[in-house]
């Protein structure tokens, strides 16, 4: 019986979260029209995206109560993924892409 | 022999293997995707302010995309739905949800099939640019995810749910495990729209 209310429970987050995911949804487009600088629009698109994301996360995929070994493991899988998202950003800053000393092959023996 | 904590919790983790299993192979996905996103922030950067030409070029569908983004997450709630039944002890309404998950992932795909079929009546390929390159590479892969994802709930939401007579908690644990495979494909998506429609 507690089950069944705690998954009660449980339902009605499930639809309060896919109306908030509605809602960011629609809020995403109408800020695409706003008439901002790029920097700006694009920052404002990738933090409605970010808080979609985090909603399906923590209610849906249920990362909101999980188990420590599953936090450690998506821990380390976002450092990675931010480190691979900052190479290109890097790269762009220091204008050496592709730059690189010629070496000549050393001569067969 | 039988595997042990197929079912039942490691007492270590306090997790069964397939929960380990699918969240590590999502770690796995979110490289994977990673790795195209920085593919994608490399081609922006370095396009030299043609982004904004090669974007308007690709006359890509905002409205079908912002549908498409719809039918995704109302997919993720039916899938939380089929769970939750299960969890309840309800198999025919898991089963219901079950295929209207299914349902949703190929309305999602009919709609992509229309978008895509509009490019090409434009002659506009991976090829013609770097932005339609990298928009079919992304779209699509995240597209092949949705079929087999589509594929995993209908094998549960069929021929798979006779597990629940045999073992109950065996079937709602599997169901978890294709249910977290779903959701990160709809959070994929939720970047990829504002990303390639509205930015």
């Amino acid at each position: 019986m507690s089950e069944h209310v705690d998954i009660d429970k449980q339902v009605r987050v499930y639809f309060l979260v896919f109306g908030a995911l509605m809602v960011c949804t629609l809020i995403t487009v109408g800020a695409a029209a706003l008439d901002v600088s790029m920097p700006v629009a694009i920052t404002i698109g990738l933090f409605i995206a970010s808080i979609k994301a985090s909603l399906v996360a923590c209610f849906f995929m249920h990362l909101i109560d999980e188990k420590r070994v599953i936090y450690l493991a998506l821990g380390l899988t976002v450092a990675l993924f931010v480190v691979l998202l900052a190479l290109p950003i890097l790269t762009s800053f220091t204008d050496q892409v592709g730059d690189f000393e010629r070496v000549e092959a050393p001569a067969p023996h | 022999m039988e595997i042990p904590y197929t079912i039942e919790a490691h007492p270590e983790t306090g997790l069964n293997n397939g929960k380990i299993g699918i969240w590590l192979f999502l770690a796995s996905e979110v490289m994977l995707f990673g790795a195209l996103f920085a593919t994608f922030i490399m081609l922006r950067l370095g396009a030299d302010g043609n982004w904004g030409a090669m974007q308007e070029e690709a006359e890509l569908n905002v409205p079908l995309a912002t549908l498409n983004t719809a039918v995704l997450i109302g997919s993720s709630l039916t899938m939380v739905m089929a769970w939750a039944s299960l969890m309840r002890g309800q198999l025919a309404r898991f089963r219901l949800f079950g295929w209207a998950t299914v349902g949703c992932g190929g309305i999602f795909l009919v709609i992509k099939y229309f978008e895509y079929t509009a490019k090409f009546a434009h002659d506009h390929y991976p090829e013609s640019n770097t932005f339609l390159a990298i928009y079919f590479a992304m779209t699509g892969l995240h597209a092949l995810h949705v079929i087999g994802g589509m594929a995993w709930n209908a094998y549960f939401a069929g021929p798979g749910s006779k597990l629940f007579h045999r073992n109950r908690q065996w079937l709602t644990d599997r169901v978890e495990h294709s249910g977290l495979f779903w959701h990160f494909v709809d959070l994929i998506w939720i970047f990829l729209f504002p990303v390639f429609y509205l930015l």
